[in-house]
């Protein structure tokens, strides 16, 4: 892990397009409630930025704002390319089919089994494909969080954690070049958090993604991140590798490091 | 206190009426989800009928034992069919309809819709492809408003049945005469009406439901609110409703 950290920089510096999602000068703020104030950050191809932040501190503002979700007041986030606030709906439709997300509260659908939850995203998106390719996607992403057994239960069969396997299946169907991962290991034992850690490690090399992860679990940041940016008052306060921020003397970064 | 609620109730107002004009906007932009159309049309309608049909029934039964008296004070006890007929028709088939349907459908998509929106799964079907709004709201308005007339006709009929057994319980009429005086008494201007209200019934128990199951807060808590207050706020309307739908009858002399 961290000898893949230390390397990062130096491939992309010599491939400056490599940036798959550019964001500046974002702002955002509910009635007086600033959350994301003039927010600046880069994520390179390739690489797993964790964003740390505390409760409330916008972080899923923030992942929402680049997804498209929440209208941002200003600022402009470039996903492959494309500023999402001026996008419409089609285009917007486009990018969501390389843009995964992993929602906080899995947002699996209560009333589908769990192949109806995995096929909703293959034929919503105009992606046509015969139905023997949509089973073999179905149960490819199944096997690959290791719950094919599981295909044909309701959501509300399964446990906290297969739940989330089930959701990150789903976000997975499609092959996002780059995936969004709201909080995927908070309110797992440590046992599963860490399996949920690797299997991300393992999807991502598997696939080829680059991913912003949310999370206050640090060790899932310790496994995950090759990069860490701190929210703090609604601003990217700092950016490094786990090992830099954590020897970091100032004390509002330090706290994040202490158990 | 006062003013700020009176405020806060305007303010709903405007939303719903924002929230149904955005309803009328989204309905003839392309992709049409029939599939859901005509699955939330089973459940709305289909699901619904045995508890229609029971509540008519005994409403049918109840009216006419209970008129009955009061026409026999009278001597028009042979006008008991005619009488029952119009009250079952005109006014109570479609409203006890309607205010069951609140109940049952409105509390209903108030709660789906409303966990929905704090699990996300709104959300999720956005980033999927999918617009919410057609997918969950347009579908769901459209079936109550479809399923509720043809549910409310379902109602006249079996509450007519259900008086017919009433006005034989004490007196005797037969089949053919029950119905013969049924539909003698009954004009287009009785029906007619009757079944033009039931739509806007449909309409407004779809539309806040799914107004409510949207803006629905975060939380448990939020969810049993918001489908509490789409079962309160469609009951009154429904009668809202029946009171305008009568004052446009009786101007334009339908009556
Ligand atoms: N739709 C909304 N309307 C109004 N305020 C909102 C909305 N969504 C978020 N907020 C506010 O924005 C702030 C940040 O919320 P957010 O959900 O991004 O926090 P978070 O960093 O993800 O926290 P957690 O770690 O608890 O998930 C909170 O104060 C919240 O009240
Ligand atoms: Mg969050």
């Amino acid at each position: 892990m961290i000898a893949e950290t230390n390397s990062e920089p130096k491939v992309n510096s010599d491939t400056e397009n490599k940036t798959v999602i550019q964001i500046r000068n974002l702002s955002k703020s509910f009635g007086e409630n600033h959350v994301l104030r003039d927010f600046n950050m880069d994520l390179n191809k390739g690489e797993n930025i964790v964003v740390l932040g505390k409760s409330g501190s916008g972080k899923s503002v923030l992942i929402k704002c680049i997804i498209g979700l929440i209208k941002p007041e200003t600022g402009t986030i470039k996903v492959l390319g494309q500023n999402i606030p001026d996008l419409n709906r089609e285009d917007l439709d486009k990018i969501r089919v390389k843009v995964g997300f992993l929602f906080q509260s899995n947002a699996l659908y209560d009333s589908m089994t769990v192949r109806e939850n995995l096929e909703f995203p293959l034929r919503r998106h105009s992606v046509q494909k015969s139905n023997e390719k949509e089973n073999d996607l179905i149960m490819e992403a199944l096997t690959n969080v290791g719950l094919a057994h599981t295909i044909d239960l309701m959501p509300s069969e399964l446990s906290g954690g297969m739940k989330k396997r089930i959701a990150l299946a789903r976000t997975l169907i499609l092959k996002p070049e780059i995936i969004l991962y709201d909080e995927p290991t908070t309110g797992l034992d440590p046992i599963t958090g860490k399996e949920i850690s690797n299997l991300m490690n393992e999807l991502a090399k598997k696939y080829n993604t680059s991913s912003i992860v949310i999370s206050h679990d640090l060790n899932c940041v310790k496994r995950v991140a090759s990069k860490i940016a701190m929210l703090i008052d609604g601003k990217c306060y700092a950016q490094g590798s786990y090992e830099e921020l954590e020897k970091s003397t100032d004390p509002k970064i330090k706290h994040f490091f202490e158990l | 206190m006062k003013s700020s609620g009176f405020r806060k109730f305007l303010s709903e107002t405007g939303d719903i009426a924002r929230f149904t004009g955005r309803f009328f906007t989204e309905l003839f932009k392309p992709r049409f989800e029939f599939a859901e159309f005509f699955r939330q049309c089973y459940f709305i309608g289909y699901k619904s009928l045995p508890l229609v049909a029971i509540t008519a029934f005994i409403m049918g039964l109840v009216i006419t034992i209970q008129s009955r008296p009061t026409l026999v004070e009278f001597g028009a006890e042979a006008w008991l069919p005619k009488m029952v007929s119009v009250s079952l028709v005109r006014e109570i088939a479609p409203v006890i309809t309607a205010l069951i349907c609140a109940g049952k459908i409105g509390s209903g998509i108030g709660a789906e819709l409303g966990s929905m929106k704090v699990t996300e799964q709104i959300d999720a079907m956005d980033v999927s492809g999918t617009n919410p709004y057609k997918f969950l709201v347009v579908t769901r308005v459209m079936s109550t408003t479809l399923m509720i007339p043809i549910l409310a006709v379902l109602a006249d009929a079996v509450s007519l049945y259900g008086g017919f057994l009433g006005t034989n319980i004490r007196g005797v009429c037969s089949w053919d005469l029950y119905w013969n005086q049924v539909f003698d008494t009954l004009t287009y201007g009785d029906v007619i009406p009757s079944i033009a209200k039931t739509f806007l019934f449909g309409f407004a128990i779809g539309i806040i439901g799914c107004y409510k199951g949207f803006n629905s807060s975060k939380g448990t808590e939020g969810v049993g609110q918001s489908a509490n207050s789409a079962v309160v706020i469609s009951s009154l309307l429904v009668f809202v409703l029946d009171l305008l739908a009568v004052q446009i009858t009786d101007l334009l002399q339908l009556t």
